[in-house]
């Protein structure tokens, strides 16, 4: 039942020797750049840190940084080298891999060695990494506070919709009256409601808990009563002349059947939850990383907003990809039917 | 002769309104139907498309009901679907979320018998031939393979009868002919009575003991046909071709023109 690609020639040893190569030598250039090269322009003062039994400055810690990167690179090399499925994407993305180590190097001299770029709103790679050192611990409780607060939103908008999508999708009496409701509501971009949402929750997290519950209930509602209204007949009545109650149809079956069409909802509210929760942290929380650009923005620390930016990418794209290993895994079954 | 009646279909007639269905206007799908099903028989519901035999089986399964008449099992009347009916769909009647196994095992989880009766699916599964294909989600597996696993599905419930909707309809001929096998071995080992919905003259007179010739508009039973040979039949013998050459016959004396189908 393995999908064996033969389109494309078994990757070799040596072809991966020099797509690993390819890998890393964008990377070690930008190292030796940033190592070799010296500080031409005024504009920037170095500054040590301890950082463990460290001491270093923004450049040490930016090769640090790129060193791992590449490290990462090397060892996707070593694990495509044992599993030869993973061999074609390796060696697919190692010209990507190498412009990248490039364009940083790029970056970091016109940005941090020479600064031309206008500052200090486009500083070097560095600098922005600079933030980590300088709080790296203010900005770890701010990323905890937007996780904690995603995550509870989130969560509760989802497990919202479900039950409302099934109610819906289910019981036509419930989709006649609660429906339109749905529909209505769902347009509304849910940070209008943050005055009202300020007014009537005891604390501004429970406030934007309330929006990110109603940004996610929506996609999640609205996809989850579409896939129980289109569960196969045929499926409903074999259950039925199996034996199967109400619970039975609707927890074995429709369910079920409809957990693709929940995954859609769940993808789609996590992507517009992302926005809610910058949103509502940047008019009115306590902390999170929208807290902390708009702190940072008033001394015009704009490598510290990078580096939130930054968090933010990393954050979400690690949240997506939770998402996705969870939707493939529920999904097994329909391997090979979709894609 | 009674004891022996395990289905009694009396006078059943189902018209679908105007608008219903899809059809413009109303539709008599049967009219005044009768029918005796004896315990542990195979009878065939044969007919062209449109002759109300999947709305009489759906009846029987109790997923419609009718407008006249009364269908009985055992003396009782039938009201909504039970696992005492078992059905088998043409086909997509797995659910593509289970394997196999977990497919077979429905019926018991249906019931909240699953824990009890566990040991029972792997029975079925080899009883069917797909002890090795029990891991494979449906769409792993072929056509006829899936109909093995739906028919053992319904069996594992011990249906007083087996209702099966075209479940050959779908497959080529070499799987169906497999199948049709399958079909004799399993209600010789299980005793269990199955009502066929087919189109298929051949596979009503290899599989049948007595064949229900249904004709349409408005859809109804014209005629009951025994078929006199002993099980298992040589579709190449003198007797099957002489009944088949018969049934076509009566498929042409039955409608004022013969249908485009069955002209040979």
């Amino acid at each position: 039942m393995k999908q064996i690609d033969n389109t494309n020639p078994p990757v070799t040893d040596r072809r991966l020797i020099q797509a690993a190569s390819l890998s890393s030598a964008g990377f070690l250039a930008a190292i030796l750049g940033n190592w070799l090269i010296p500080q031409i322009s005024d504009g920037v003062k170095l500054a040590d840190y301890a950082l463990g039994p460290l001491r270093l400055d923004m450049n040490g810690f930016y090769r640090i940084v790129l060193l791992a990167v590449m490290l990462t690179f090397l060892l996707g090399g070593v694990r495509a080298r044992l599993d030869s499925r993973r061999r074609p994407g390796y060696v697919r993305q190692a010209p990507f891999r190498f412009v990248l180590g490039l364009a940083l190097l790029l970056y970091d001299i016109l940005g941090t060695k020479l600064q031309l770029t206008p500052q200090p709103f486009f500083p070097g790679p560095a600098q922005i990494l600079e933030s980590f050192l300088m709080e790296g611990s203010y900005i770890g409780k701010n990323l905890l506070y937007s996780l904690r607060l995603f995550g509870a939103g989130f969560i509760a908008g989802i497990l919202l919709g479900v039950v409302t999508g099934v109610l819906i999708g289910w019981f036509p009496k419930v989709r006649y009256w609660a429906y339109p409701v749905l529909k209505i509501s769902g347009v509304i971009p849910a940070v209008a409601w943050m005055p009202f949402a300020l007014t009537l929750f005891p604390t501004p997290f429970a406030a934007a808990v309330f929006l990110l519950v109603i940004t996610s209930w929506f996609p999640v509602a609205s996809q989850t009563a579409f896939g129980i209204q289109s569960v196969s007949r045929v499926h409903l009545e074999a259950a039925r002349t199996l034996g199967g109650g109400t619970a039975f149809q609707v927890f074995r079956v429709a369910i079920p059947s409809a957990s693709p069409q929940i995954f859609t909802g769940i993808t789609t509210a996590c992507a517009s939850s992302f926005t809610c929760l910058v949103i509502a942290e940047m008019m009115g929380q306590p902390g999170g990383l929208g807290y902390y650009i708009n702190v940072v923005k008033v001394w015009s620390a704009y490598y510290k907003v990078f580096a939130a930016i930054l968090l933010m990418a990393v954050l979400f794209s690690l949240i997506l990809a939770v998402i996705g290993v969870l939707r493939d895994y529920v999904l097994r079954w329909q391997k090979g039917v979709i894609k | 002769m009674t004891d022996g009646i395990l289905l009694d279909i009396q006078h059943v007639s189902r018209v679908y309104p105007d608008g219903q269905n899809g059809q413009a206007e109303g539709i008599t799908a049967l009219q005044d139907v009768s029918l005796t099903v004896g315990r542990g028989e195979f009878v065939s519901l044969l007919g062209p498309s449109g002759c109300g035999k999947t709305t009489l089986l759906r009846l029987l399964a109790g997923l419609d009901t009718p407008q006249g008449g009364q269908l009985l099992l055992n003396g009782q009347s039938i009201n909504g679907t039970s696992p005492q009916r078992g059905y088998v769909f043409q086909q997509g009647g797995l659910f593509p979320w289970w394997t196999v196994e977990q497919n077979i095992a429905a019926g018991l989880k249906a019931r909240h018998v699953y824990r009890r009766e566990k040991a029972r699916v792997a029975e079925f599964l080899e009883l069917v031939g797909l002890q090795d294909f029990a891991d494979a989600y449906p769409h792993q597996i072929s056509g006829g393979m899936a109909q093995r696993a739906a028919i053992a599905r319904s069996l594992i419930n011990d249906p007083e009868v087996l209702l099966l909707d075209e479940p050959m309809g779908a497959l080529d001929s070499f799987t169906r002919a497999d199948l049709q096998d399958k079909l004799l071995e399993l209600q010789r080992v299980s005793g269990t009575t199955m009502i066929l919905v087919t189109h298929d003259i051949d596979e009503a007179v290899y599989l049948s003991d007595r064949i229900a010739i249904m004709t349409p508009r408005p859809g109804r039973i014209s005629e009951v046909v025994t078929v006199p040979t002993e099980k298992p039949r040589q579709r190449s013998s003198q007797a099957f071709t002489s009944l088949r050459g018969e049934l076509l016959e009566k498929f042409h004396l039955a409608s004022q023109t013969p249908l485009p189908e069955y002209a040979i």
